[in-house]
């Protein structure tokens, strides 16, 4: 059997996980896949994050890409990277940098088990601000000058590739090279707030061309968390899994203990249990009827008459899903233009599904904030 | 271009290297370098494991039974694990 049908069937346990800490943020992007904002208060307690991580440690789960939300702002943070990395679980945390001092970062490059991911969506001030808010290109630029002041070699500058940024790419190479950082490029996804501004910030036909082209020249170079299976038919894949490996090899930890699917599709349908139940994760992992389904093989419909169904399978679950298309068939973003002629015939039909989670701030944030993200901000 | 790989030599799992059994072979994930690699046969497998007891890759597959037609394929898998740091030399036992 070949080890992608392996992976289709799922694994005893996922190779990672994404766990977002904490629905609290300082900042407010735009597009952000988990429309976070305002902490819950049934977020889970240290006390019961850390059980997750006996767990995960038991499972042999090599490592957990933190998020949020901003991881950092919870008080535990550091504390439960710690706990983690003195249990054999690498942690990489995703964070907008507004906690990266210069002592975090000399603490961090001292330690072997944690990676960082900066987040940034424009390789300009203007391009990266309108997106994710004023004052977040410089909170970034800063955290990145700390980190390799600090000797932290080869964390990550991760980008959301948009129309409006993919022109950029060399600038963001240069810029992760300025800082000794490798670059990890991924594809935005109509999830929680993406969903209101998809339409005008997805990459078109053309730009998705010349990025699927400019990846493969980086084979090594460049990260892309194999989230762009579905350009797999421009030309032989990019590296790494060219499948969908929701609930098969990867899922979502939310902060309340709901176990996702995958990080992008936090709706009702996508919920497999919560790690608070008896069986804890490994119980969901194992054992809920969504995963199991998951793991069932999964209709082509549409695109069972596509040749290239071999190569993108479809595509993304959960780009289909907040697009309103159905799951057995066209991406949205399909490169032979199958998801346009879907999207235009969706029109004048049930709206698109919303996520289930929504931890918008209900108004703007406060004055201070519209200038600096880390106005008023305690520094640890 | 890296070396070729030598299987005369003394090799070992990198310390930092954990594997977990999957139904394929294995998981390897280097906490070092953060790169993850899959042990395609359980044969591969096991021969990574003893690596560490034997004064050669090859006497490391002889122990394991690896068969002659399979050689050349664990060979060029295991030059793969040392490119990327998965197994190392071990120290002192320099060829």
């Amino acid at each position: 059997m070949k080890l992608v049908d392996r992976f289709m069937e799922g694994l005893d346990a996922p190779i990672c996980l994404t766990w977002e800490l904490t629905y609290a943020c300082n900042l407010a992007c735009t597009h952000c896949l988990s429309s976070s904002g305002r902490r819950d208060p049934r977020e889970l307690t240290t006390a019961e994050a850390k059980a997750v991580i006996d767990e995960l440690e038991a499972m042999q789960v090599f490592y957990v890409n933190i998020g949020g939300g901003e991881p950092t702002v919870r008080k535990d943070f550091w504390e439960l990277v710690e706990y983690a990395t003195a249990h054999r679980v690498g942690v990489k945390f995703s964070t907008n940098g507004s906690r990266i001092t210069p002592e975090r970062a000399a603490w961090l490059a001292a330690s072997d088990y944690v990676d960082v991911q900066i987040s940034l969506d424009g390789a300009t001030a203007a391009v990266n601000d309108a997106v994710r808010g004023i004052g977040s290109y410089a909170t970034a630029i800063k955290a990145m000058e700390n980190l390799h002041a600090a000797g932290m070699a080869g964390f990550k500058l991760s980008v959301v590739v948009t129309r409006q940024n993919a022109g950029q790419l060399d600038d963001f190479e240069a810029i992760a090279q300025r800082y000794g950082a490798q670059l990890r490029i991924t594809r935005l996804r109509p999830s929680g707030r993406g969903a209101d501004v998809w339409d005008e910030l997805h990459p078109t036909a053309r730009q998705q061309r010349e990025l699927y082209d400019w990846l493969a020249r980086r084979p090594d170079e460049v990260l892309t968390g194999d989230s762009f299976f579905h350009l797999a038919p421009f030309g032989d894949g990019l590296p790494g899994l060219n499948l969908c490996g929701a609930g098969r090899v990867v899922c979502l930890i939310d902060p309340i203990g709901d176990v996702y699917a995958c990080p992008f599709a936090i709706h009702d349908e996508f919920l497999a249990g919560n790690v608070r139940e008896p069986g804890g994760f490994a119980g969901v992992w194992r054992g809920s009827e969504l995963f199991t389904e998951l793991r069932r093989p999964q209709s082509a419909g549409a695109c069972a008459s596509c040749t290239f169904f071999d190569k993108c399978r479809g595509g993304c679950m959960a780009a289909k899903f907040f697009t309103g298309l159905p799951l057995d068939g066209p991406d949205p973003e399909c490169v032979l233009g199958h998801g346009e002629a879907a999207l235009a015939a969706r029109d004048g039909a049930a709206a698109p599904p919303k996520p289930t989670q929504d931890h918008s701030r209900r108004t703007p944030r406060p004055r201070p904030c519209d200038e600096s993200p880390v106005a008023g901000l305690a520094r640890s | 271009m890296l070396d070729v790989f030598d299987e005369s030599r003394a090799w070992a799992m990198d310390p930092r290297v954990a594997l977990r059994a999957e139904s394929f072979g294995a998981l390897a994930y280097h906490f070092g370098t953060r790169r993850l690699s899959f042990l395609k046969h359980p044969m591969l497998v096991a021969v990574v494991e003893q690596l560490g007891q034997h004064p050669s890759a090859s006497a490391a597959c002889d122990a394991v039974g690896v068969p002659a037609a399979r050689r050349a394929q664990i060979h060029a898998a295991l030059g793969t694990l040392a490119d990327t740091g998965m197994i190392v030399h071990r120290e002192g036992e320099a060829a």
